[in-house]
């Protein structure tokens, strides 16, 4: 057992202190110690993005980070997304457009790409496509989720939106 | 998914880096992306007992223009050679490739000294770095040297990186303006590691192939320069006929290690392929 170290870092605007072995993983500091458990766990080898945070302004693999290398950082997660109790753009599309099932990835997606929409508030399908290659999803099939991806860009860019869903269209008709 | 317990030290300069390198000798490695270092470190293939992370060595990072030269800061992130503009505009092969290497999040994350210093055959940015003439500036307590990317790699996860030493800075010569160059990747999907590729650079004079570079990734024990098949295409028109003798020169050195990508004749063959469509897409690009 090696020596335990505090690590400082701001949690979706939260001041955050822990204490951590030097080995432990940020994805299991968030989830064991801080009990945000919306970014999961998907493989061990850095593949399937489902534990990605935003950390000091990118999309990171928090499985493959250690939390000591977290020291100071602004982190952001899926729990920080939403404000005052209204959904972010990006989540908001993912619901309109269908854009996950069992929910695992969801987390993971919601962050990724709330970066992209950073960097690119308009990109085209591809761009979204090959921006988001990091995050695997076994249940959409990825098509719902470029929708919602274009959904919350065009939200963001204050654009008028409406699902292409056929049946949550009528749902918010109404 | 867990390490085995090690000490972390993150050093705030280069000379206090080397320090702790010497401190712990060979119970110690050097942390820089750790999107290469961590992953086999969770599956318990490297147990190392001290950490040195230079992540926090501002002076190891950046892109920037020095004579004919583009310097770039070993612990400069995937994501950061995409951006720069300097890139882009000097040195487009080095972008090219690395949007074609792993997935945005782990660009963000890892860096061209780690990618290079890994020795992973796997990695593109050895290849890359062959065929734009780079070399690496290796700091140690003793000083600085610099040595060259074509012969740095000694075998699989093996470098002329000695005990001791960092990777500081990839020096690249910028490339003449008219060099046609391509990076063709054969993948099973994105974020993959090659089944096969070749970097390809080039350089035409009267209709003839002036200077060339062909170099293969992941068919070998390090990334393979094909000086048979570039001797072959000197002085010579790229035409059909010199680019299938040019594929099966270079199919002719490859020796790569059957696995889940392929067998031999497989990885081979594609290699020729690979080597095939980037000597055509150089040549598209290749102004006299």
């Amino acid at each position: 057992m090696s020596k335990k170290v505090m690590v400082s870092f701001r949690l979706n605007g939260t001041q955050t202190d822990v204490v951590v072995e030097p080995r432990e993983l940020l994805i299991h500091t968030l989830r064991e110690k801080c009990l945000h458990t919306g970014p999961h766990i998907g493989c061990e080898t850095s593949h399937c993005g489902a534990c990605t945070v935003d950390v000091n302004g990118m999309s990171a693999k928090s499985c493959t980070l250690l939390t000591v290398q977290a020291d100071e950082a602004e982190l952001l997660t899926v729990e920080g997304l939403a404000k005052g109790g209204e959904l972010h753009a990006l989540q908001e599309g993912f619901m309109q457009e269908h854009g996950l099932q069992c929910g695992f990835c969801t987390p993971g997606m919601l962050t990724r790409a709330y970066r992209l929409l950073q960097e690119n508030p308009n990109p085209s399908e591809e761009e979204i496509r090959y921006w988001m290659a990091g995050n695997l999803c076994r249940c959409t099939g990825y098509q719902n989720i470029v929708k919602a991806v274009q959904y919350a860009a065009a939200r963001l860019r204050g654009e008028a939106v409406e699902t292409s869903h056929p049946l949550m269209a009528e749902v918010s008709a109404h | 998914m867990i390490p085995r317990p090690f000490e972390y030290h993150a050093p705030r300069s280069l000379s206090e880096a080397i320090a702790l390198l010497n401190e712990h000798g060979d119970t110690a490695k050097l942390l820089a992306g750790g999107h290469s270092l961590l992953p086999m470190m969770k599956l318990r293939f490297a147990e190392p007992g001290h950490l040195i992370d230079l992540g926090k060595l501002a002076e190891l990072k950046g892109i920037r223009e020095a004579g004919n030269e583009i310097r770039i800061g070993a612990m400069t992130t995937e994501n950061e050679l995409i951006w720069s503009t300097l890139l882009q505009k000097k040195c487009p092969l080095l972008v090219e490739g690395a949007r074609q290497i792993s997935d945005p999040q782990v660009r963000y994350r890892g860096t061209i000294g780690g990618d290079i210093s890994h020795g992973d055959p796997g990695n593109d940015h050895p290849t890359l770095m062959i065929a734009l003439d780079a070399s690496f500036v290796l700091a140690s307590e003793h000083g600085e040297r610099v040595v060259p990317a074509d012969g740095f790699f000694l075998g699989t996860y093996m470098t002329q990186l000695g005990a001791g030493e960092i990777m500081t800075e990839i020096r690249i010569p910028v490339p003449a303006p008219g060099t046609g160059y391509c990076y063709a990747k054969l993948k099973r999907k994105t974020g993959d590691f090659a089944t096969a590729a070749t970097a390809v650079t080039l350089r035409l004079q009267g209709g003839k192939v002036s200077d060339v570079r062909i170099v293969l990734t992941n068919v070998g024990q390090t990334a393979l320069r094909a000086s048979g098949a570039e001797q072959s295409l000197l002085g010579k028109p790229l035409d059909e006929a010199a680019i299938d003798e040019a594929a099966r020169l270079a199919m002719s050195i490859c020796e790569p290690a059957e696995d889940l990508r392929g067998d031999i004749e497989y990885k081979t063959a594609m290699a020729g392929e690979m080597t095939r469509r980037a000597l055509r897409t150089a040549l598209t690009g290749a102004t006299q």
